[in-house]
């Protein structure tokens, strides 16, 4: 199975992805913004990082680069997109995920390891967690605060695509363990049709031991057990 | 004639339509002596143009041309097998094993801080990433190293706050992790922050470039951002004093970042370097194209001839001399192979960027500007950049200083109260707490190799593909520097070396920055002379050379000089990651080990700052063999690894240095009982800040052993007391004195300092 990771003027963790995907078998490929065609790949993957320096708004020039008229339809068709930060951003933007990210309510970039509750396992991006895990995964971020009218979010809860939650160590979704000010602490969500995750927080970031975490390995391996079953 | 007058003559250049007329009060405001300006005349062999008076202003400024410093820099070690390259390039570079070489340096940005902390701290960050990558090297990592006045100041807030957000906003966009760094508050630093950022990179040996000109004919690109206003004279503004009024007038001296562009240039730059159609790459810099351009042909031997109708601007009507100094960020100048032009400009189209032929290397030696094809400039390049001369000053210690250093302490020996109360007062103070609320701005992850985060000893990246990683770290006590600059130079490296070794990194090289007041000054002087002898021989004794740096003179606020404060970046190697130390306790039940012996000196500390307001006294000395034996003796039990922990003593002494191995992260503290008994008076065992100390926690069944090998090394060593659950809380003896306290309350006082300071709404303050 093959996976894209675009690459937007400035993304700056499409390298670390790209390592991941690799990490847990899979073939990773970088695809510039400004290429065609995504047929070839199982799966798309948009990074974090400034696109276009966040200049306007996070995400909002990227979602108007060529590829991204590419990774719609991708979307659209049920292949599996996962943002991850500006990713996720870039997917809001776009119109692919509900809500918007805005400032954090500290007004400040935020980075250092925070917890976060597995809501569901029966994602593509999640089936290798338990119900209820509750893992360690750094972010870093200066607009992560995730915000949505009350009917969005209603739907959002009402139909359980919430998929990742900030917490405290007793698995609680307090206030102090919200970094960003984001309603109902959430940190991820999907589309409708669950094939479209965007999150917050770097799974890619918590791949190894020696750098604090292994906590976002069962992220990676779960997309591919669930495109190697759906091709199989 | 000497070497750097050379042999290049230049010919006779008209006056330009519209430039003033040059002046004594003209070269005066340009800040050159008149004896200098005849220099000048004697290298030209006629009066130079307002354009050449210019260029030679930003060259002969103490920022790009060290006509201070030089003469003293010459006496610090600069060789080691590992070196590869030394002084003089964009960047040190050393072997790191396994292929890789490590590209570092240190640079000041802290003139434009003072007036305009947000983008003085961003582009002291853009600047310090493209010496980095101009030399080959992909950034990994970035340390910043900061000194303010005391936080009670609403301007110091604004400035720290503002430099903070800087340094995060530019670094965090272009994707480099911070990974340490240190800051100091002291009203020492009070009208005059100092920024000084470091930057690592890693490369394949083979992907070495240097910033030479050479091959005659070879086209020279202009790269990147477009040229504007901003930033015109920046070195020379940073060559002087700063006055009351500086922080309004001298605003159109700071550069304007854009990390955006930053990272763009950074990949075509490296896209660049790989596909071979360069043979040469500077950052425009301080002094802009007219030092990029002349260095480079000073470097290759050659010389350069450019039209400035063909810089690409940002605005109309820009003059030579306009273009020529123009300080505009993330700009480049490269030197293309012949006929591979295209080449160049189709990799910076592909990172969206522009890429414009503005002249071509000659063999004349000459440094040559045209205008519409008229000449503008024609100066000697050698000279130009080798010619500028240098001064060794007398150099007195001031008696106001002597004279603090040899106060009397004694009534400051014996406290009134609560000793308790002093801790939590040490440990909360903003240069011992958690420098949390900064670094928690820093994207500190990104590229998935930091193995040691901020907040340690030292940071540490590991090399992908390889068992090894690189750690690095920042230091200077400026106020042991200030009471007696040769011992706090020496003092800085030794801290320096510790807090690699305690992360489990052998010491390698150094990169510095000198800052300092005006050496004008006859004590100024003193302390830079004092301060550069005190760090040859450190480093000598460590064997850690120096591979470049950067020199910050005239840090003075309208008359008064910051503290002296030679910081020292140092890297490391660890050759095997599974060998990383951290500085927290892990384990109930561990021993906790101190190595190296309390000399007794109370001078400089924290304590005395925070509860006499006082900076006075001898500070601690250094002994540069025991520090080296502590040095090797840690790293070889680290080796047999025997430890669980390692964490320098410095600021707060052992009291804080036990706290801060207790407290860890937060996440999971752990008690401490421990006790000392020195024959010192307890508030010098518990606050003071001697040199040579580590405090080391092992398993129980591995701690004879750890005596032995300190020994063995004839380092002084005793288990002070062991680790305890966390319940116990902290409680540590010396001599019938004690402090103690719940974990809660250390780590209320720890966490939460700057965040009180910094975050509570104005009313509050």
């Amino acid at each position: 199975m093959k996976v894209a990771v675009v690459t937007f003027p400035g993304s700056n963790c499409d390298y670390d992805l790209y390592k991941a995907v690799q990490q847990v078998g899979a073939e990773a490929e970088f695809v510039w913004h400004r290429e065609r065609g995504l047929d070839r790949f199982d799966a798309v993957l948009l990074p974090g990082g400034f696109s276009y320096g966040d200049y306007l708004r996070p995400g909002a020039i990227a979602r108007m680069s060529p590829v991204m008229e590419d990774v719609i339809p991708f979307a659209e068709k049920g292949g599996p997109v996962l943002g991850i930060c500006n990713g996720f951003q870039v997917l809001c933007e776009a119109g692919l995920l509900p809500g918007a990210l805005v400032r954090n309510d500290s007004l400040k970039f935020r980075s250092h390891d925070v917890r976060l509750r597995v809501e569901r396992v029966d994602t593509l991006f999640t089936s290798d967690y338990a119900q209820g895990q509750i893992l360690r995964i750094p972010i870093a971020h200066g607009d992560g605060n995730f915000e949505a009218d009350t009917d969005t979010l209603k739907a959002l809860e009402d139909s359980g695509r919430v998929v990742f939650r900030y917490v405290d160590a007793s698995g609680e979704p307090t206030e102090a363990a919200n970094p960003n000010g984001s309603w109902h602490n959430i940190a991820g969500i999907t589309n409708e049709a669950g094939n479209v995750l965007g999150m917050m927080p770097h799974p890619e970031r918590a791949m190894e031991e020696l750098l604090g975490s292994t906590d976002g390995v069962a992220l990676f391996t779960s997309l591919v057990s669930s495109l190697s079953g759906a091709s199989a | 004639m000497s070497q750097a007058e050379g042999t290049a003559t230049a010919t006779p250049v008209p006056p330009r339509e519209g430039d003033p007329e040059i002046t004594s009060e003209v070269v005066a405001d340009h800040g050159l002596s008149p004896e200098e300006y005849q220099r000048v005349r004697k290298i030209m062999g006629r009066d130079p143009t307002f354009t050449e008076l210019g260029v030679f202003s930003a060259m002969w400024s103490e920022h790009c041309g060290y006509k201070n410093s030089k003469r003293l820099l010459r006496l610090l070690p600069t060789k080691a097998p590992w070196v590869i390259q030394g002084p003089g390039e964009n960047a040190g570079v050393i072997d790191v094993g396994d292929g890789y070489a490590l590209a570092f340096k240190i640079e000041s940005h802290n003139h434009p801080s003072a007036v305009e902390p947000y983008q003085g701290a961003a582009t002291g960050v853009g600047g310090i990433l493209r010496d980095i990558f101009t030399m080959g090297a992909r950034p990994v990592a970035v340390l910043d190293s900061l000194r303010f006045g005391d936080l009670d100041s609403g301007r110091v807030r604004y400035l720290f706050g503002g430099v903070v957000r800087g340094v995060g906003d530019y670094g965090n966009c272009v994707g480099i992790p911070n990974i340490g760094g240190e800051v100091q508050f002291d009203r020492g630093y009070e009208g005059n922050p100092i920024v000084n950022a470091m930057c690592l990179g890693l490369m394949k040996h083979e992907d070495l470039i240097t910033a030479s000109a050479s091959g005659t004919g070879s086209p020279l690109m202009a790269v990147g951002a477009r040229t504007g206003r901003d930033g015109i004279h920046g070195a020379t503004f940073a060559s002087e004093e700063l006055s009351e009024d500086a922080d309004e007038s001298s605003r159109p001296q700071v550069q304007v970042g854009d990390p955006f562009t930053e990272k763009l240039l950074l990949e075509a730059s490296l896209e660049l370097i790989a596909s071979g159609a360069i043979s040469g790459i500077q950052d425009m810099g301080a002094a802009g194209i007219t030092s990029s351009a002349s260095e480079m042909a000073g470097r290759g031997g050659s010389g350069v001839e450019m039209e400035m109708t063909d810089v690409p601007i940002r605005e109309e009507g820009m003059t030579p001399y306009e273009i020529l100094l123009s300080e505009s960020q993330e700009r480049m100048l490269v030197v293309a192979e012949p006929g591979r032009e295209d080449e160049v400009r189709r990799i910076l189209e592909k990172w969206e960027l522009e890429a414009a032929v503005i002249g071509r290397v000659t063999d004349d030696g000459m440094f040559r500007v045209l205008e519409n094809g008229q000449v503008v400039a024609d100066i000697p390049a050698l000279p130009l950049t080798e010619g500028c001369p240098t001064y060794e000053r007398e150099g007195v210690e001031s008696d106001e200083i002597r004279a603090l250093r040899e106060a009397d302490l004694s009534e400051h020996l014996i406290p009134e109260g609560d000793l308790t109360k002093s801790f939590l007062l040490v440990l909360g103070s903003p240069n011992v707490a958690s420098k949390r609320w900064i670094y928690h701005q820093y994207d500190t992850t990104v590229r998935t190799a930091t193995a040691v985060r901020p907040g340690g000893d030292a940071g540490v990246v590991r090399i992908r593909g390889t068992d090894r990683a690189v750690a690095a770290t920042t230091d200077c006590n400026g106020r042991f520097v200030y009471l007696e600059p040769r011992t706090g130079a020496m003092a800085a490296v030794a801290e320096a070396a510790r807090n690699l070794v305690c992360v489990g990194a052998t010491p390698t090289a150094i990169t510095n920055n000198l800052n300092f007041g005006n050496p004008l000054k006859a004590h100024i002087y003193y302390q830079l002379r004092e301060a550069v002898l005190g760090m040859r021989d450190a480093c000598e004794a460590f064997e850690t050379p120096v591979t470049g740096g950067n020199v910050s003179l005239f840090n003075e606020t309208d008359g008064r000089a910051i503290y002296p404060t030679p910081v020292v970046g140092m890297v490391g190697v660890i050759d095997d990651v599974s060998k990383i130390v951290r500085q927290a306790f892990r384990n109930v039940g561990d021993d906790i080990v101190l190595l190296g012996d309390n000399s007794g000196e109370l001078g400089g500390s924290e304590y005395l700052y925070v509860t006499a307001d006082l900076v006075a006294g001898h500070p601690p000395s250094v002994d540069l063999e025991k520090e080296r034996a502590l040095q090797q003796a840690v790293l070889r039990m680290n080796h047999d690894r025997l430890l669980v922990s390692a964490h320098d003593c410095s600021e707060g002494g052992l009291a804080c240095a036990l706290a801060e191995c207790a407290l860890g992260d937060g996440e999971s503290p752990l008690g401490v009982r421990a006790a000392v008994d020195e024959d010192l008076r307890p508030v010098v065992s518990l606050f003071g800040e001697s040199q040579g100390r580590i405090v080391v926690s092992c398993d129980p069944s591995k701690t004879d052993e750890v005596l032995r090998t300190a020994k063995r090394y004839g380092v002084p060593a005793r288990r002070i007391g062991s680790v305890s659950a966390a319940e116990e809380g902290f409680a540590l003896e010396a001599r019938g004195a004690s402090v103690s306290a719940p974990l809660d309350a250390l780590a209320d006082v720890y966490f939460g300092a700057l965040p009180r300071i910094m975050d509570a709404p104005v009313s509050d303050r």
